[in-house]
């Protein structure tokens, strides 16, 4: 999964590797803003969720959301940061989406440094550091193309100006763009796992900036980097950094460089394009926020966050890939699913573990289990281990309990599923065969291509004579004996 | 005495016409003195004078007789409005008043009308004071005369040709002027105390967190402290309790109880040492002022203090120190003025277009002056030799003033280096007018307390402030010695004060 990306230029032949960095914002699910008491929801009428505060009204004061602290703690503590004694800072720029044209964030003291992720696969990315601060308002530009310039009018709702935001900085040890996915995600669960957010990037509450660039394979200086903004989803990030680390390629090798800047996912054409350019970059003119004081978050309290903390997917994948005999990588998708809990009870209850996994992996993580019975599933496992049904049988029953709640083998009875004795069997495969001669011989003397071929015509011959009942499986081997001369 | 003819320099000041807020709370929370029939009286005094001396942005007369009978109504029904019962009270127009036009005396908040009152604004209403107006202010407090004020200046009630200090010179003027026996003015370099020495009443500067300053206008944020104006020490010390104690609206607020300012006023000064500040009583003060200030230590020891000399080595850099700290702070609380959601806004073709415009014609040039200044402080670059030098010269004068709080209970300096100046006098010169600060910013800059108490005429017959200086919550020392002061000072010139308000 965590294979280093290398891009081979098709004019070159020069093999181009990828350093990837994120910076991830996440908006912290608090009753209140992060320096008021105005509600932080999502939604609502624009300019509802606001008070003098949140305007930035003259003479109004930020006061900190102490809950916003202690989630934002709990994310250090799960992304093994060391809690630190922070500050707050004011980064100084215009724009009409922030009220007091400042955002209160924290600068060079944060309030998490130095930790890490684990990815699925058992790697670790560094973070170098997750502190908290304010969103903005959001502009609605009318007229023009849609962006400020050129725009005949704009329309600011402050609703989410000031709901606290954590933005999580991880280090440049990513080098693939499914690697980046695999971050995303997993520190998606871990956000939501320890209830520090909803982490609905399509909402907006969880957003990613990658920081991209390419270097030769091998070469230790660090290329120069664009940082790629407006990345909706997974897939888009994915895609955004491939197009993104080919675009440097391409820009490097017609013998130009990459120039540092801001460049904007372009979703619909599946490109990125140009923002403002970071070497004529903004002066934000940082300095100490005096309207707050220092964030000295004692050892008691820190202490109390952490024997508070849920299980983090991490540590859920280890346990259940123990009690399964798998690895960790093997058990992510259940995981990361919710439905650890599940595989584990059934473990320990008994069910075959190999079976056990694959049924939540192919038939409960789309959909999820609803209020699927421990012993009932172990049940099903069991059914189908003894060849009682068939893993097909098995699919449809699992799919009824979820729905009806009843026991396997109500369901199975009801349908009239049972296993085939082996002479009904081979009863049905004989018949098949004899039906079909000339498929018969092109089974027994094609090459592995036919051969492959005709396994699915035989069957589904067999599927149907026996209505279902037969075990694919069975069938294929029966088949292989038959033309064997057994 | 009263100025009513309002032509050349004749005095415009007078005794506030019910005497002092004590004596008004007492007499309306006894039921003898009709809250109603001290309003009356007060704008009476305002709509007489005010003309000439310009205090006021804005009169609340309707709203102050209206809370005025409210009171009485409460009174007669038995219950307490308060220890400011009646009192009325000029409000500084950067603190907030709900639905009541606030303006920082500043052309870029035309029209606004704040949705919420400053927390001194409803501790002042729930503790019975009526408000009788906004008074005017240098723009967003920055200046020392209130001629940076976008509505006209404020006249020193003592001689209307002079500046009555600022920026708090609005509410200097009101209660010298006699419209109001108390007023509140913020200080962020001295804009309490030097209007208070100039127009001869007393002002003060808590220490800062002391008071909230949830619903103050901020022009730098950690500089900012709320403080009162009076006629006399104990007034100040009433005002003081009625607007100390901790807000959790402002997290610079110190928590923990108060004590009362106004009950322990008159213990006297025996025992306590009290160092005068040699740095301060040499070049660029003038001779009448010093010898005022030498002959208040005298009195100081002669109540059976020991007077010494301290000394501020960092104190020389404070101003410099200051100049930078103030206006970096205030380019960022500034920013906001720009057109989108409140106040003035001159349209343009782009949003960059309109914030520029607006602001080009929304501040004034001293305004602008500090916005420059502080965002050349703050730059890539910059910031290391003028904001990041100037924090540490504020380190040095907090741990100067530390080292003489170990020698000293209390210090003693000038208020201004002057007395009021005429119009004019320092506008051409920026940094003239800066020099006059240069007394009182060195309390801004540690966090610490200070008062300034009028202590006799200059040479000019207008008024001199003597400072008492006071480490972090030393209120009640500070005020104990600015009694003794108040007791022992001499009195031409102001005699007014001395015989109507005593």
């Amino acid at each position: 999964m965590s294979e280093a990306m290398i891009i081979t230029s098709p004019t070159t032949g020069d093999d181009w590797e990828l350093v990837i960095g994120l910076e991830v914002h996440a908006e912290l699910a608090t009753v209140t803003k992060m320096f008021s008491g105005a509600p932080n929801v999502f939604g609502g009428e624009p300019n509802t969720n606001i008070d003098p505060v949140t305007l930035g009204l003259p003479g109004s004061l930020p006061v900190v959301n102490g809950r916003a602290v202690e989630l934002g703690i709990r994310v250090g503590l799960a992304l093994n940061c060391t809690v630190a004694r922070s500050t707050f800072a004011r980064k100084n720029y215009f724009y009409p989406d922030m009220p007091k044209d400042y955002q209160i964030s924290q600068f060079d003291e944060p309030l998490n440094i130095d930790g890490f992720l684990e990815l699925p696969d058992g790697q670790r990315a560094g973070i170098e550091r997750a502190h908290l601060e304010e969103d903005t308002g959001k502009s609605t530009h009318q007229g023009g193309d849609g962006r400020i310039h050129g725009a005949a009018s704009s329309l600011v709702d402050y609703n989410r100006a000031g709901v606290p935001l954590i933005e999580i900085v991880g280090r440049p040890d990513l080098t693939s763009p499914e690697q980046a996915r695999a971050y995303v995600s997993e520190l998606r669960s871990i956000l939501v796992a320890i209830g520090a957010s909803d982490g609905k990037m399509e909402e907006g509450s969880m957003r990613v900036d990658a920081n991209v660039s390419v270097r030769p394979v091998g070469d230790p200086e660090l290329g120069t980097r664009c940082e790629v903004k407006n990345v909706n989803s997974l897939r888009s990030l994915v895609r955004a950094i491939e197009y993104e680390a080919r675009r440097q390629v391409d820009v490097i090798e017609a013998g130009e460089r990459v120039h540092q800047e801001t460049r904007h996912w372009d979703e619909e054409h599946g490109r990125t394009r140009a923002g403002r350019s970071k070497e004529g970059a903004e002066d934000y003119r940082y300095f100490l926020e005096p309207d707050l004081v220092v964030l000295d978050p004692s050892a008691e309290w820190i202490e109390s966050i952490r024997a508070a903390m849920p299980v983090l997917p991490a540590e859920r994948r280890a346990r259940l890939a123990a009690a399964a005999g798998v690895t960790s990588a093997q058990v992510a998708l259940h995981v990361e699913r919710d439905l650890d809990g599940l595989a584990l009870a059934a473990i320990e209850a008994g069910a075959d573990p190999g079976r056990a996994l694959n049924h939540i992996e192919h038939n409960l993580a789309v959909d999820g289990a609803g209020d699927l019975d421990v012993a009932h599933f172990t049940a099903l496992v069991q059914l189908e281990l003894d060849g009682s049904i068939t893993p097909t049988q098995a699919k449809q029953v699992l799919a009824e309990m979820v729905e009806g709640g009843a026991h396997p083998e109500v369901i199975a009875k009801a349908h009239g599923f049972e296993a085939m004795s082996t002479a009904d069997l081979e009863s049905i495969v004989d018949g098949v065969i004899a039906a079909s001669p000339a498929e018969w011989d092109d089974f027994v003397n094609g090459d592995d291509k036919t051969r492959g071929k005709l396994t699915g015509f035989f069957v589904g011959r067999v599927m149907k004579s026996s209505q279902g009942k037969a075990d694919g499986k069975a069938v294929t081997a029966l088949l292989n004996q038959r033309r064997a001369g057994v | 005495m009263s100025g009513s003819d309002g032509s050349g320099s004749a005095s415009l000041a007078a005794a506030p016409p019910m005497g002092t807020a004590a004596t008004i709370a007492a007499g309306v929370r006894s039921g003898e003195l009709s809250a109603r029939v001290v309003i009356d009286a007060h704008l009476a005094a305002i709509e007489a004078r005010e003309p000439h001396v310009h205090a006021f942005n804005l009169v609340l007369a309707d709203e102050a007789r209206t809370a005025a009978d409210e009171i009485d109504r409460r009174v007669a029904a038995g219950d307490d409005p308060g220890p400011l019962a009646g009192v009325p009270v000029a409000l500084k127009d950067n603190l907030c008043t709900r639905g009541i036009a606030t303006t920082c005396s500043s052309r870029i908040l035309d029209g606004w009308q704040p949705p919420y009152d400053a927390t001194v604004v409803q501790q002042l209403a729930a503790a019975g004071a009526v408000a009788v107006g906004k008074t005017n202010l240098d723009e967003f407090a920055m200046g020392s005369s209130t001629e940076n004020s976008a509505f006209g200046p404020t006249r020193n009630p003592h001689d209307p040709s002079r500046v009555p200090g600022g920026s708090s010179g609005g509410s200097a003027a009101a209660v010298a002027a006699g419209f109001t026996p108390i007023a509140l003015g913020s200080d962020t370099g001295g804009s309490i105390r030097q209007p208070a020495a100039l127009c001869g009443v007393v002002g003060l500067k808590p220490t800062y967190g002391l008071v909230s300053r949830y619903g103050l206008i901020a022009f730098a944020s950690s500089l900012d402290q709320i403080g009162p104006f009076a006629t006399t020490v104990a007034d100040a010390a009433l005002l003081l309790d009625a607007i100390a104690g901790h807000d959790p609206m402002d997290s610079t607020s110190i928590p923990g109880p108060v004590p009362s300012y106004s009950t322990t006023l008159d213990r006297g000064v025996a025992g306590l040492r009290i160092g005068l500040i040699t740095q301060l009583m040499g070049e660029g003060i003038a001779a009448d002022v010093a010898a005022r200030v030498r002959q208040a230590a005298e009195a100081l020891e002669a109540a059976g203090a020991t007077v010494g000399e301290a000394t501020i080595p960092a104190i020389e850099y404070g101003l410099s120190a200051y100049y930078l700290i103030a206006p970096a702070e205030a380019s960022s609380n500034l920013a906001r003025y720009d057109g989108v959601r409140y106040g003035l806004r001159v349209d343009a073709p782009t949003t960059a277009e309109m914030m520029t415009a607006t602001r080009t014609a929304g501040f004034g040039a001293e305004v602008k002056r500090r916005i420059m200044l502080g965002t050349y402080a703050l730059s890539a670059g910059y910031y290391d030799a003028y904001y990041g030098k100037a924090l540490k010269v504020r380190t040095l004068i907090i741990r100067d003033f530390a080292a003489a709080y170990e020698q000293f209970d209390l210090l003693l300096s000038p208020t201004s280096p002057t007395t009021a100046f005429r119009f004019g006098d320092k506008t051409a010169d920026p940094l003239s007018m800066y020099l006059n600060d240069v007394c009182t910013i060195p309390t801004n800059l540690s966090g610490d307390a200070a008062i300034s108490v009028p202590f006799g005429t200059g040479d000019d017959a207008m008024p001199i402030g003597v400072q008492v200086l006071a480490p972090a919550l030393g209120e009640v020392p500070m005020l104990r010695a600015a009694s003794v002061l108040e007791a022992a000072a001499p009195t031409p010139g102001i005699a007014v004060l001395g015989e109507v308000v005593r």
